[in-house]
């Protein structure tokens, strides 16, 4: 503790610089996060009418606010999983003519089940649930 | 290196590389003459202070701000509602800069009773009107970007004033506008003058209104220098550091203290958002520092003789501003003189003018 006035004066100077400095920073350091927006999960969507969609064919839709990537590889037989690359999240994309999914950025390929086949994505994709409900495709979250 | 001797090692290292010696040289110099109206002297201090607190907040405000008609106003709204802190820092920027242009307007008008216009200071004085018309700009351009309904016709009004000034008013107003009606386009415009245009000419001229203010150092007003040299001793003075400095610290505190006081207790308001498609709705004014010229338009008729009523109060406004621009010039007569009674009647009358008119155009 200061033993003098001007130490006590230089001292309490100090401590209010200091105080209302740090009274200036917080609000402005609070500010600069960006505020977590709560988004309800998405747990089904639906994809589109079961005419939109081409045999050995696929399309990126919409699931939530991610893509999902939803892929007819017969009249009856539907594929869909993330559109969400594991390894560094780019949108992935289905390739006919190998009948694999493949991610362009890092050269990632992934079965028709999701799993990892070659290429740097360390997890296979998550595979949603594809339903046709009347003339309507529905996709929705396992478990 | 005498400066060096008996300091920590890091403080010596800045000392030298950041040339400390020059500026506390410099600073040590520098002083303030000391009176009974040297209280005036702090207003330009706190205008720059209230100035860095607009660029400070400005910038954060940034940080969340989309300017397109489509987002503005959620993202104002987004900002004051779900942002922490968002409300007070946008609370903070619209009273500082409020309390920049009254601070602004104070100093102005200490300039010209403390007479601290007079040779060799006639282009301090343009810099400083000059400061204070953009600061105007600042607000006008400002006012519009929350995107609201009071905002969105003040606009409109504003911008409809300028096409009618003679000859180049339509093309001035379309360039404001950036098209013929205020609209989204406005809107990216104004975001533009205000954070880019605008401040880099405020940057330019208020280091020009710095250096000059450094240069010729602080006036003092012409009675203390005749009592100075009746007394024939030296000029009563302060240093500028830290004895002044310190004093405008203090000041720089009080204005904070107030700016936070008002913010706090009284957060900006953020109103409604602006639909081109519906009536304006009553109460539409601009700010405070525009309600002078705005209540003198309401109550000019139409048409007088054979001008119409907006051109005149256009011209009057014009040939106000151009006098009071140039009061440095005219405030001495050809024997340099002082024209005392002319100088402190117009400044009188235009203080009665401004509060009066700005009062009735609030209040009716």
């Amino acid at each position: 503790m200061p033993q003098t006035r001007r130490g006590l004066a230089s001292w309490l100077l100090g401590g209010g610089v200091t105080a209302s400095i740090a009274a200036f920073l917080y609000p402005v350091l609070r500010f600069m996060a960006p505020p977590l927006i709560a988004e309800a999960t998405v747990n089904e969507v639906s994809a589109g009418k079961v005419q939109e969609f081409k045999v050995n064919a696929a399309k990126i839709v919409k699931f939530g606010s991610t893509p999902a990537l939803l892929v007819r590889l017969g009249d009856n037989e539907w594929r869909s999983f993330s559109g969400v690359c594991t390894h560094l999240n780019c949108t992935v994309q289905y390739q006919e003519s190998s009948r694999q999914i493949w991610c362009a950025c890092h050269n990632g390929f992934y079965d028709l089940n999701g799993k990892v086949v070659s290429g740097p994505p360390p997890r296979p994709l998550e595979e949603f649930t594809v339903r046709v409900r009347g003339d309507e495709v529905v996709l929705s979250r396992r478990g | 290196m005498a400066s060096l001797k008996g300091k920590p090692p890091l403080i010596g290292w800045l000392e030298e590389r950041l040339a400390f010696d020059a500026i506390q040289s410099f600073v040590a110099h520098k002083r303030v003459p000391k009176h009974s109206a040297t209280m005036w002297y702090y207003f330009g201090g706190i205008t720059l202070f209230l100035f860095g607190i607009q660029v400070a907040t400005g910038i954060l405000l940034l940080l969340y701000y989309r300017p397109s008609a489509a987002e503005a106003y959620e993202s104002v709204q987004f900002i004051v509602t779900r942002v922490e802190f968002g409300w007070l820092i946008r609370s903070i920027h619209s009273w500082s800069g409020n309390l920049m242009i009254l601070a602004a307007f104070i100093h102005m008008f200490s300039v010209v009773f403390l007479r601290s216009y007079r040779r060799p200071r006639e282009i301090t004085w343009l810099s400083g009107v000059g400061l204070l018309g953009l600061a105007l700009g600042f607000g006008f351009s400002g006012y519009l970007l929350p995107w609201n309904t009071i905002s969105y016709f003040a606009t409109k009004v504003g911008t409809d004033m300028a096409a009618a000034v003679p000859l180049i008013g339509p093309t001035l107003a379309r360039f404001l506008r950036g098209g013929d009606d205020v609209g989204g386009a406005t809107l990216t415009r104004f975001f533009g003058f205000h954070v880019a245009v605008l401040p880099a000419l405020t940057t330019g001229l208020l280091l020009v209104h710095l250096f000059l203010v450094q240069s010729f150092g602080i006036s003092s007003p012409p009675r203390v220098e005749e009592q100075n040299r009746a007394s024939g001793g030296p000029a009563p003075e302060m240093p500028f550091f830290p004895n002044f400095f310190l004093r405008e610290l203090m000041a720089w505190y009080a204005a904070l203290a107030v700016l936070g006081m008002l913010a706090a207790i009284f957060p900006w308001e953020l109103g409604e958002k602006a639909d081109p498609f519906a009536p304006a709705p009553a109460g539409i004014r601009p700010e405070w520092y525009f309600l002078a010229p705005f209540y003198t338009l309401k109550l000019i008729p139409s048409h007088v003789w054979m001008f119409e009523g907006e051109l005149l109060g256009l011209l009057g406004f014009g040939l106000l501003a151009a006098w009071w621009v140039t009061l440095p010039f005219w405030a001495n007569d050809r024997s340099g003189g002082e024209r005392t009674r002319l100088l402190t009647g117009t400044a009188v009358v235009l203080i009665a003018y401004l509060a009066t008119f700005s009062a009735l155009g609030y209040w009716k």
